[in-house]
């Protein structure tokens, strides 16, 4: 076993090799399927998306191989400062920012145009696991010690909700209450919140919700509602699914997307344009892929050494999971429409490189993963 | 539970990977879930979407077919589908809101509130590429206007189609006219071509009855059209079949002469082939423009045609109904003469009125005719002598003649609305009448009175029968609609008593001192034989002059004749409504017409020896 004196020495080719690339395969394989996807959806013409996409794929790349070679405690020092940086984009964002697509959600820094929200799900999972690290079982399980990481949670939560972005809000919601579950947060308690979580959702929220969001929840709930309208979304996904059959269209040879029946083909419901040309199979593969991510990010987080690490990469990975559970569960109408990326395969900036930064996390985790600090060393000015 | 709470980072890690494990069995759950709604979607219920996505994708549209065009007899267009230049609009390709297009149009072109209206209304039932009519029948003056101004006019289009002109008013009771799609229109027809914006069908006349002909079957053409329902590309394609062409009987220069003929007159004249059945004219006045109704027609031009006391709407040559007054009288006397109640030497004296079980009934001759045999009575149109005979005949007999010359009943002409009229019996009597049927109806039936009742074509087809000696010959108002048939004679008619009835009516117009020796042909060689008639449309007790009476209360003036008498070619009938007495108004309308008709005749062209003086 190593020990934190043996891996301060490792030369950056050592550091590179010691790279899970395995990993990072399966990421290029998803966004390789991505882009030729988007390139189907744009009918041929690589330059409307798919080679936007690919060429912020490559500096995603590097970002993740960059940051896979960092020292973890670099980012256990300044989680909580990188999880401020970006609760400021959000206040700023809420009271700045521009609005497209009916919210305000951008921010423009420089040259780069981002959506803060982005950002902060990993700014979150940064902060808790930062938080948990430093917290035994014992306290966890005391609900005074869940205060923080509940507000670490609820304020970006809801700065998200109110931009409105009601996907991001659960995606970070879920992806938090997975993070408490993890520290090992009784059952019970979990068990208390689904049950009080039935009573509170459909008063408290409904109440702030958007009408637009409504609009959602009712239609999804009956899509038949309103066919050109409202429900227009769920029936055209469901339609371009359903025709693609066991083995699909063939690739460039959907029709639901090419004739545009298709809404928002090339991002929220690309997966329907997989599905259409590559049939039940095509589909599968593309779950199986994301599968074996989870596996492979959940046993990087188990074989840390350090706690930050394991919270950091199994959070990252759950929010892989959530990511694309609610947009295929979106596309099939299994659940309402809320806006969600199909991760790595949508096409978006903001959300392919944030993805690509935290996937570098989970390498860091990896290439750190003999690295230990103790609970008590929080304070590791000393170790590092 | 009790490991779990130790303290130790061993723990913590063990407890971790235990959380881990649980989680990641829960996401499979979640996994399982979307693969198995994937395999619903995409193998279960695979079929139901690709059949939605077929129907998303294709869709039919329809080629219209040109509407068959109406000529008459030698090929003069009455119907024809003339260019018509509308000003659609697109919505998706305009720059401006709707208020503001119409504002600017409307600068150009004037826009009607109730045009607006519509409008506004297509604009909210269609999705923005559907282009929606502005304005149709664009004059070219309009029309270049809106050229000049179309690119200031974003989403504006001019589209070219079809619309249908009447060129002559004299056959708009024939001809009848186009008109929207209502929805009473749609029951018994699922013809898709109904659905068509603008499109028109026929609403009176031939173009009612020959609708299916006219109209032709429409094309189809399958075409891929995208979400927003703009046709990418066109797959397949069937062509549909134009409208059929039917050529009307009727002879447009007769047609327009008799309408000239009536310009001060109420009424309807018919003119038929004795031998075809052709009707040659069928003119009812007043007539109306039908292209009034297809160019959109103001409230005060619906409110002038339908309130009008002269019904122009109204075919009065098949929908009007007459007592036949004298003209019924060649019925009586042949239904008479053939029962043998009485023979054809037989004279009835009239004293100018006959008692009848007390009541005194007037000849229209105060004075009397004198002793009168069938010949003379038919000649001098002598009234006593029809109340004499009819009596002795009986309403069975009568009713029975009638109904053999074509009267009281559908003459089965290819025209909508028209009426079957009324020939009386006993048995009729009892259904709708409040007593049983008395001898005094039987007077009045004599003399073409009391509830009988005819159409002008049914008088034209009584008279043609009388004219080629019973053949029973049926109306047809198309060129060569009764090529394949041959006429049965009406059974048991004496052709001697027939004979003596026709000579009767020659001499009516030829003899003097016949009712209509007025009427009589300025032709070298060519008689025409003919009945009188003056049906009462109120019983007077007093006879008065004519100008006296309320126009409503004056008598119709009726005439049936028929010419050559050697060799009868066509039978005309003519009512005028109000006009007086058959003699004085309706008989040299009928010599008029009948001297046009032979002149026209095509077998005529080559003659010379007819001359009109």
């Amino acid at each position: 076993m190593m020990n934190d004196y043996e891996q301060d020495r490792q030369t950056i080719i050592e550091r590179l090799l010691n790279i899970n690339w395995l990993y990072l395969l399966v990421v290029s394989i998803l966004v390789g399927i991505g882009y030729a996807t988007l390139k189907s959806a744009a009918f041929g013409t690589e330059n409307l998306w798919a080679e936007k996409q690919m060429i912020r794929f490559g500096i995603g790349l590097s970002i993740a191989v960059i940051v896979g070679v960092t020292d973890i405690k670099f980012w256990m020092k300044y989680a909580y400062f990188i999880y401020a940086v970006f609760l400021s984009f959000l206040v700023i964002v809420h009271f700045s920012g521009f609005i497209g697509m009916g919210a305000q959600r951008w921010i423009r820094l420089g040259p780069i145009v981002f959506q803060p929200s982005e950002l902060m799900k990993f700014g979150v999972i940064l902060a808790l696991a930062r938080y948990f690290h430093s917290v035994s079982v014992t306290d966890i399980r005391k609900v005074r010690f869940c205060l923080v990481p509940f507000f670490i949670i609820a304020v970006p939560a809801f700065l998200i909700f109110k931009q409105p972005d009601l996907g991001t809000t659960i995606l970070i919601l879920l992806g938090g209450v997975a993070a408490f579950f993890l520290v090992g947060v009784q059952y019970w308690k979990f068990v208390l919140m689904i049950v009080s979580g039935v009573v509170v959702v459909p008063t408290i929220l409904w109440r702030l919700m958007h009408d637009y969001q409504r609009n959602r929840i009712l239609t999804y709930l009956n899509p038949e509602r309103d066919p050109l309208g409202k429900g227009y979304h769920i029936l055209q996904s469901k339609i371009t699914l359903g025709s693609g059959g066991i083995f699909g269209k063939g690739y460039m040879n959907g029709t639901q997307s090419h004739l545009n029946f298709l809404p928002e083909k090339h991002t929220d419901f690309i997966f329907t344009v997989i599905s259409e040309e590559f049939g039940f199979i095509g589909g599968a593969v593309v779950i199986a892929l994301y599968v074996i991510l989870l596996i492979m990010g959940y046993v990087i987080a188990t074989r840390s050494q350090n706690y930050f690490g394991k919270v950091l990469a199994a959070g990252i990975t759950t929010y892989i999971f959530i990511y694309f559970f609610v947009n295929i569960a979106m596309v099939t109408g299994l659940v309402p429409v809320v806006g969600a990326p199909l991760p790595l395969v949508s096409y978006g900036g903001s959300s392919l490189l944030t993805m690509m930064f935290s996937f570098g996390l989970v390498e860091c985790v990896y290439t750190n993963r003999n690295v230990v600090v103790s609970r008590r060393g929080a304070n590791f000015d000393d170790d590092y | 539970m009790k490991a779990e709470i130790d303290d130790s980072s061993l723990d913590r890690g063990k407890l971790f990977k235990k959380r881990v494990l649980v989680l990641f069995f829960v996401e499979m759950f979640f996994v399982l879930l979307i693969i198995g709604r994937l395999y619903f979607l995409q193998v279960i219920e695979a079929d139901k979407y690709t059949a939605l996505a077929d129907e998303n994708r294709l869709s039919s549209r329809l080629l219209v077919p040109k509407r068959g065009i109406i000529t008459d007899r030698f090929g003069h267009v009455l119907a024809s589908n003339v260019q018509n230049f509308r000003a659609m609009l697109i919505r998706e390709q305009a720059t401006d809101d709707l208020d503001t297009i119409l504002a600017n149009f409307s600068q150009l072109v004037p826009l009607s509130p109730s045009e607006i209206d519509k409008i506004r209304k297509d604009a909210k039932r269609n999705r923005a590429f559907v282009p929606i009519q502005i304005k149709e029948n664009l004059s070219w003056d309009d029309m270049a206007k809106i050229q000049v101004n179309l690119p200031d006019l974003p989403g504006i289009i001019i589209d070219e189609g079809f619309s249908r002109s009447y060129p002559y008013a004299s056959v708009t009771h024939i001809v009848g006219y186009v008109g929207p799609v209502v929805d009473g229109d749609t029951a018994n027809d699922k013809d898709l071509l109904l659905d068509m914006p603008g499109f028109r069908i026929g609403k009176t006349g031939i173009e009612a009855f020959y609708e299916k002909e006219l109209r032709g079957v429409a094309g189809t053409r399958k075409v891929e059209t995208n979400a927003i329902g703009r046709i990418v590309r066109e797959i397949s394609r069937v062509p549909g079949q134009d409208g059929k062409k039917i050529e009307l009987s009727i002879d447009l220069r007769l047609q327009e002469y008799i309408s000239k003929l009536f310009s001060h007159h109420v009424g309807a004249a018919v003119v038929m082939d004795v031998k075809s059945g052709e009707v040659v004219a069928m003119v009812s006045e007043p007539s109306f423009d039908p292209n009034l109704f297809n160019f959109g027609l103001s409230k005060d031009d619906w409110d002038t045609i339908r309130k009008n006391p002269f019904a122009p709407m109204t075919n009065k040559a098949i929908s009007g109904l007459y007592s036949p007054g004298s003209t019924f009288k060649m019925i009586v006397a042949l239904s008479a003469l053939e029962a043998k109640v009485v023979s054809k030497e037989e004279t009835v004296d009239c004293k100018g009125y006959v008692n009848y079980k007390g009541h005194t009934i007037y000849c229209w001759k105060r004075s009397g005719h004198g002793p009168m045999d069938v010949y003379d009575a038919i000649k001098h149109s002598c009234d006593s002598y029809f109340y004499e005979v009819a009596v002795r005949a009986g309403i069975d007999r009568i009713s029975d003649m009638a109904f053999q010359f074509g009267l009281g009943s559908l003459t089965g002409i290819t025209l909508p609305n028209e009426k079957p009229g009324l020939i009386p019996t006993k048995e009729w009597k009892l259904v709708n009448g409040d007593s049983q049927w008395q001898t005094g109806d039987t007077i009045n039936t004599g003399i073409g009175q009391g509830s009988v009742l005819v159409t002008p074509l049914q008088l034209a087809v009584m008279t043609s029968r009388i004219a080629n000696r019973g053949l029973k010959v049926e109306p047809t108002i198309i060129k060569g609609g009764n090529k394949n048939k041959t006429w049965k004679r009406i059974q048991r008619l004496s052709s001697s008593n027939l004979s003596l009835i026709r000579e009767a009516m020659t001499a009516v117009v030829n003899e003097k001192g016949g009712s209509a020796f007025n009427a009589k042909l300025i032709l070298d060689g060519i008689k025409m034989a003919g009945k009188t008639g003056t049906s009462q449309v109120k019983h007077l007790i007093k006879r008065v002059k004519t100008e006296q009476l309320p126009y409503k209360e004056r008598d119709h003036a009726l005439f049936v004749g028929y010419a050559p008498t050697s060799n009868p070619k066509y039978a005309v009938a003519v009512v005028v409504e109000h006009g007086g007495s058959g003699s004085g108004v309706a008989a040299p309308l009928v010599k008029n017409i009948m001297e046009k008709t032979l002149e026209l005749d095509p077998s005529n062209m080559k003659q010379t020896s007819v001359i009109l003086k």
